[in-house]
C-alpha cells in the first residue's frame, strides 16, 4: 500500500515536471515570436494604411496603432498572453476579423490534410520497411532500403507539380478544377504524405534490423515460429517505440508540407494563411500560428513520451 | 533533423551479407556535386547560352540536342538557366550551414563544456528552436528581414542551428570524458586551450557529417522558399523558381518543371550520400 502510494507520487511528480516543462518552451516560443515580431521595420499598420489614396495622416496612423496596440509595450505583451491563455489571439491586422476565426476557418481542411496524408505515410512506410527489411534478394532489399533517402531529396512542391501533370493532365484521372471532396484530396494527401514516409520507414527498418540481431529472435526461430510470425509478434513491437519517436516528431514536417502542398494545390488552410500572412505581414496571425504549431509539436512529443511506459511493460517495471 | 542510423552500423554486423556498397555510391555522389561545383565556377563550359537572354522564336521548345533541357516561355535556354542558377543555389546552402554550423556549434560547445545552469539554458532555447516547424521558423525570419537570395539563405541557416547544438553538445561531452582531455587538463591545460586544442577537433567529426546532410536539406528549403516567392526575384534562374515559373505551362511542357526539379533531387541525394559516408568513416552514425 505504502509502496503504491509512493510510486504515484513519483509518477505525478514525473508527469507534473513533464508538463511543467513543455509549458516552458510554449511560454519561450511565444515570448520570442512576440519579441521578434515587435522588432519589425515595417508593420502591417504601415503597409495597410500607408497608402496615400486613403489620406491618413501620420497622428491618424498613430490613432489606428494606438487601437490595435494600447499603452506601454509591456502591458502589449501581457495583455497578449493573458489572450493567448485564454485562446483569444486578437485581431488579424488584414482583415480586421479576429485571429481565432480565421484560424477557425483554415483549421479544418488542413487537418483533414494532415490527418490523412499521416496515415498514408504510415502506410508507406510500414510497407516499405517490412517488405525491405524481409526481402531475401539482396538488391530488392537494397532498393527498398534506399527509397526513403531517395523520398527524403524530393521537394514537395515539386512532387504536387508533377503528380497534377501525370495524373490531371496526361491520364486525366484527377479532375484540375471540380470534382468531388476525394478526388481533390487524394493528390495533395499523396504529396504531404511522401516527405513524412521517409523518416518513419528509415527508422523503423533499422529498428527492425537491430532488434533482429537479438538473441531472442534465434530462440523464437529454433521453436518454429516462421519468418512473418517472428517480424510481426516479436519484431516489430520492438520497433514499435522508436518509430513512435520519429513519428512525433515528422508533425513539423507534416506543418511545413501542408503550406507547400496548400500553396500548389490552391487549397484553404492553415498553409495559406500562414503565406498570406507572410505576405501582409500580419503578425497576430503569424504569431497564433507559430505558437500554435509549436503547441501541438510539444504536445504530441509529450503524449508521445508518455505512452512509452504504457505500451513497454520494461520502461514500467524501470520507472 | 534527427537522423536514424545509417546501415552498416553495429546493427547489420550480424548478417555479413547485406553490408552495402562502400564504393560507387559516394563516387556517383562527389561526381554531382563537382559538376554542380563546375556549373557554378564555370558556366561557360557547360553551355553557350545566354541564361537571361532569350529567343522568341525558340520559344517553349522540347529538349533536343540544341537544348537539352528544351526552353522556357520567352525563349531561354532551360539547361543555360539550370546552370548559371547553381551559383544562386549552391552559394545560398553554404550560407545557410555556415549560420547553423557556427551559431550551433558554438552554442553546443558552451552548453557542453559548462554544464550546469548554462547548459541547461541553452538547451531549452534550442527546445524552443527545435518546436517550431522549421519552414514557419524561416517563414519568421523571412518576415523579420525581408525577402531576397541572402535573406532566405539565414532564414534556412536559422532552423538548422538546433540540430547543429544538439549534436555538438552531445559529442562535446563525450569527448570531455576522455582520459586524454583529463589527461590534458591534468597536464596544466588551461580550460579555453584544451577545449579549442582537444575537444574541438575530436567532436567536430559527426558535426561535420551533418552539414553536409544540411547543405542538401537547405539546397530543398531554399527552393521551397524561392518557389513560396521569398527568395531570389526573377529572373534569376534559382531553381525554385525555375519550377515555380515553370508551372503556368504545365499542361503543355513538361520540362520546365521536371528538369529543374529532377537537377535539386539529385544534388540533395548526393548530399544525403557523402553525408552517410563521412559518418560512416568517422565510425559513427552520419549524424
Amino acid at each position: 500500500m505504502v509502496l503504491l502510494r509512493v510510486e504515484v507520487a513519483a509518477v505525478t511528480r514525473y508527469l507534473l515536471s513533464r508538463v511543467g516543462q513543455a509549458a516552458l518552451v510554449l511560454w519561450a516560443a511565444f515570448t520570442a515570436g512576440y519579441l521578434l515580431l515587435q522588432l519589425l521595420p515595417g508593420d502591417a499598420i504601415l503597409i495597410k494604411f500607408q497608402n496615400p489614396e486613403l489620406g491618413l495622416s501620420p497622428g491618424q496612423i498613430a490613432e489606428i496603432r494606438s487601437y490595435y496596440a494600447p499603452g506601454s509595450p509591456f502591458l502589449d505583451y501581457l495583455r497578449t498572453l493573458t489572450g493567448f491563455l485564454h485562446g483569444s489571439f486578437g485581431y488579424s491586422i488584414d482583415t480586421g476579423t479576429p485571429v481565432v476565426e480565421r484560424l477557425g476557418e483554415a483549421l479544418p481542411e488542413t487537418a483533414r490534410l494532415a490527418s490523412a496524408a499521416f496515415l498514408l505515410a504510415l502506410v508507406i512506410a510500414v510497407v516499405i520497411a517490412f517488405a525491405g527489411s524481409h526481402s531475401r534478394t539482396s538488391w530488392i532489399r537494397g532498393a527498398l532500403l534506399s527509397v526513403p533517402s531517395l523520398l527524403v531529396a524530393v521537394p514537395a512542391f515539386w512532387l504536387g507539380i508533377l503528380l497534377i501533370q501525370v495524373f490531371s493532365f496526361r491520364l486525366r484521372l484527377m479532375p484540375v478544377i471540380g470534382g468531388s471532396e476525394l478526388q481533390q484530396l487524394v493528390l495533395p494527401v499523396l504529396t504531404l504524405a511522401v516527405p513524412v514516409s521517409a523518416p518513419i520507414a528509415q527508422v523503423l527498418a533499422s529498428s527492425i534490423d537491430e532488434v533482429s540481431t537479438q538473441p531472442f529472435v534465434p530462440v523464437v526461430a529454433a521453436k518454429g515460429a516462421s519468418r512473418w510470425w517472428i517480424l510481426w509478434r516479436h519484431v516489430a513491437r520492438n520497433a514499435v517505440l522508436p518509430t513512435m519517436t520519429v513519428a512525433g516528431l515528422t508533425f513539423g514536417e507534416l506543418v511545413a508540407g501542408s503550406v507547400v502542398t496548400e500553396t500548389v494545390f490552391g487549397r484553404n488552410g492553415i498553409g495559406r494563411l500562414t503565406e498570406q500572412a507572410v505576405n501582409a505581414q500580419d503578425t497576430p496571425v503569424l504569431l497564433a500560428v507559430v505558437v500554435l504549431a509549436a503547441g501541438a509539436f510539444v504536445l504530441v512529443n509529450l503524449v508521445v513520451d508518455l505512452l512509452f511506459p504504457v505500451l513497454d511493460p520494461r520502461l514500467r517495471a524501470a520507472s | 533533423m534527427r537522423r536514424p542510423k545509417a546501415r552498416g552500423g553495429p546493427a547489420s554486423r550480424g548478417r555479413g551479407v547485406r553490408r552495402p556498397k562502400a564504393r560507387g555510391g559516394p563516387v556517383l555522389a562527389w561526381a554531382v556535386i563537382a559538376v554542380t561545383l563546375l556549373w557554378a565556377l564555370v558556366p561557360g563550359l557547360f553551355t553557350g547560352h545566354d541564361p537571361l537572354a532569350g529567343v522568341p522564336a525558340e520559344k517553349l521548345q522540347p529538349p533536343d540536342w540544341h537544348h537539352p533541357f528544351g526552353t522556357d516561355a520567352v525563349g531561354r535556354d532551360l539547361f543555360a538557366r539550370v546552370v548559371h542558377g547553381s551559383v544562386h543555389s549552391l552559394s545560398g546552402a553554404l550560407v545557410a550551414v555556415a549560420v547553423g554550423l557556427l551559431a550551433g556549434t558554438l552554442l553546443g560547445l558552451l552548453a557542453g563544456s559548462a554544464g550546469g545552469v548554462l547548459d541547461e539554458a541553452v538547451m531549452r532555447v534550442v527546445d524552443v528552436l527545435l518546436s517550431v516547424p522549421g519552414l514557419l521558423l524561416a517563414l519568421t525570419v523571412i518576415v523579420l528581414l525581408g525577402p531576397g537570395t541572402v535573406n532566405a539563405a539565414v532564414a534556412v541557416g536559422v532552423g538548422s542551428v538546433a540540430a547543429f547544438a544538439r549534436l555538438s553538445r552531445a559529442e562535446v561531452v563525450r569527448v570531455r570524458r576522455t582520459e586524454y582531455v583529463e589527461a590534458a587538463f591534468g597536464s596544466g591545460g588551461g580550460f579555453a586551450a584544451v577545449l579549442w586544442r582537444h575537444v574541438l577537433p575530436n567532436s567536430l567529426g559527426p558535426v561535420i557529417a551533418l552539414a553536409a546532410l544540411q547543405f542538401g536539406v537547405a539546397i530543398l528549403a531554399l527552393s521551397t522558399l524561392s518557389f513560396l516567392g521569398y527568395g531570389a526575384e526573377p529572373p534569376t534562374p534559382e531553381w525554385g523558381l525555375l519550377i515555380s515559373e515553370g508551372r503556368n505551362y504545365l499542361a503543355t511542357s513538361w520540362w520546365l518543371t521536371t528538369l529543374p526539379g529532377a537537377v535539386v533531387v539529385a544534388v540533395v541525394l548526393a548530399a544525403g550520400r557523402i553525408s552517410r559516408s563521412v559518418g560512416r568513416e568517422n565510425g559513427r552514425e552520419g549524424a
